[in-house]
């Protein structure tokens, strides 16, 4: 089970309260995330990752076990304390600074 | 009696105000969509109670919400606005060519006939259009061949900011792009022309009569005299009587030509309006009074409309999609501030009052006659 931690507007968006709690069938990737959380929730397409390039939105973050995941590769494997649900896979709105 | 729904998008969500016929007490509903940009919310012409609001934001991108209730609960539909084909290119701000890229819906145009059929202008600018309440979106690409590899973005973004679509021909709409100007269908959407014919761009263009290139910031049309179209440029405002063949100034003694909206009375085809804004580098009205500006004989000859506005001290701006009319009688006029102030007049703008004072800058305003 992968808990994954969004920010609160697209929880608000996704009508989540809380972390979502995903099943993960083979390698836990940021790419095999990302599908199964728009798989639940369609809404959140094109809201973290582009629709048809499938990259990051410049201005969010993937955040785990105290890493920034933002720059790995789709299919690079996630930390095993997320593999196994023991941290969260945290969905970070950049910094606007200010 | 009639009843008026006022539509506000802001840069922190959308608010919806409602009043009676006489519009002189107002219910405020929102923030809806709290912490999103609502560049644009409207209804459509066929069934009032279907909105559609373009939710946006710099970190996670393009939201479409519609509502079936008049605004009470909403759903959020299809936000993939792929361009049609490879995208092509456009003039970049160093001289290259730069791939289109999508960033966000400026403006939605539900279809005059059906409630599920609505255009949507975005940045980069493009025409897209969903048949199906907004589940999906295609572009109209035919528009992009206008020239589309000549346009190059302003320092506000290039974004398709107006759609009007013609009531006595369903083939004939007309858009308008910043920095690029208007273009015309005659074919539903299958092929393009700009049609600036008439416009001057002394400071903003090489060729200030350039077949595109001109920052025009709103167009508005009376639905009875579809061939006529009332312009605010960048500077200038500007008028055309044959559909946009040719364009002809109509500024006369405004205080400044510069400012972004224009609308036309509801019931008086040669009754307009402007907000004069000082300059393109100081977007605020001209000494500090906040002005509407009227003219009953289709421009040249103005007014200036002040019961109610702030005379003193005012810095705020006035956007292209903030101000709309109703179609009670006399007819109403509103518009929304960057201070946050939504003004309404219930006499045509002899006098205003402000509805509400204290909201987020406010980025569109749409008025709906409920019966």
């Amino acid at each position: 089970m992968i808990r994954v931690v969004l920010p609160a507007h697209l929880r608000s968006l996704a009508r989540v309260d809380g972390q979502v709690r995903l099943e993960i069938e083979g390698p836990v990737t940021l790419q095999s995330v990302l599908d199964a959380l728009e798989a639940r929730y369609p809404v959140l397409r094109g809201t973290i990752r582009d629709h048809v390039s499938h990259e990051r939105r410049a201005f969010l973050r993937f955040f785990a076990c105290k890493q920034d995941l933002s720059h790995e590769p789709p299919d690079a494997l996630l930390p095993d304390a997320v593999a196994a649900g023991e941290e969260p896979f945290r969905i970070v709105g950049a910094l606007a600074g200010g | 009696m009639s009843a008026t729904r006022v539509l506000v998008g802001t840069r922190k969500g959308a608010f919806v105000l409602t009043s009676d016929g006489k519009r002189e007490r107002w219910e405020v509903s929102g923030p809806h969509f709290a912490g999103w940009e609502i560049y644009h919310m409207t209804g459509s012409p066929a069934d009032p109670n279907r909105l559609y609001a373009s939710q946006t934001s710099g970190w996670f991108g393009q939201v479409i919400q519609r509502s079936s209730d008049g605004g009470t609960t909403w759903e959020p539909v299809g936000n993939k606005f792929a361009y049609d084909g490879v995208p092509g290119t456009h003039q970049w701000y160093d001289g290259t060519q730069h791939p289109w890229e999508f960033k966000r819906v400026w403006h939605l145009e539900p279809s005059l006939a059906d409630p599920d059929t609505v255009y949507a202008g975005v940045e980069d600018a493009a025409l897209f259009r969903t048949v199906d309440g907004g589940q999906t979106w295609q572009e109209l690409p035919g528009l992009r061949r206008a020239k589309g590899h000549l346009w190059q973005p302003g320092a506000g973004g290039m974004g398709l900011h107006t759609i009007v679509l013609d009531p006595s021909d369903p083939e004939r709409i007309f858009i308008a792009i910043s920095a690029a100007g208007v273009f015309r269908t005659d074919d539903a959407g299958a092929t393009w022309r700009p049609v600036n014919g008439g416009l001057k761009s002394n400071y903003e263009l090489p060729d200030p009569e350039a077949e595109v290139g001109h920052c025009v910031h709103r167009i508005a049309m009376h639905p009875s005299r579809p061939n006529v179209l009332f312009m605010q440029k960048h500077w200038d405002v500007m008028r055309s009587d044959d559909a946009g063949e040719s364009w002809r100034e109509i500024s006369g003694d405004l205080p400044s030509d510069f400012g972004f909206p224009i609308a036309v009375h509801a019931h008086e085809p040669e009754t307009i309006y402007v907000v004069p804004i000082k300059s393109d580098s100081e977007h605020y009205p001209p000494d500090g009074k906040l002005r509407v500006y009227r003219s009953r004989t289709g421009g040249n000859e103005w007014e200036a409309l002040t019961k109610g506005l702030p005379q003193r001290d005012c810095y705020v701006n006035v956007l292209r999609d903030a101000m709309a009319v109703d179609s009670l009688d006399p007819c109403g006029v509103y518009f929304g501030t960057t201070g946050g102030q939504v003004y309404a007049s219930a006499d045509a703008g002899d006098r205003w009052t402000p509805i509400v004072r204290d909201l987020p800058a406010v980025l569109s305003v749409e008025v709906q006659t409920l019966p």
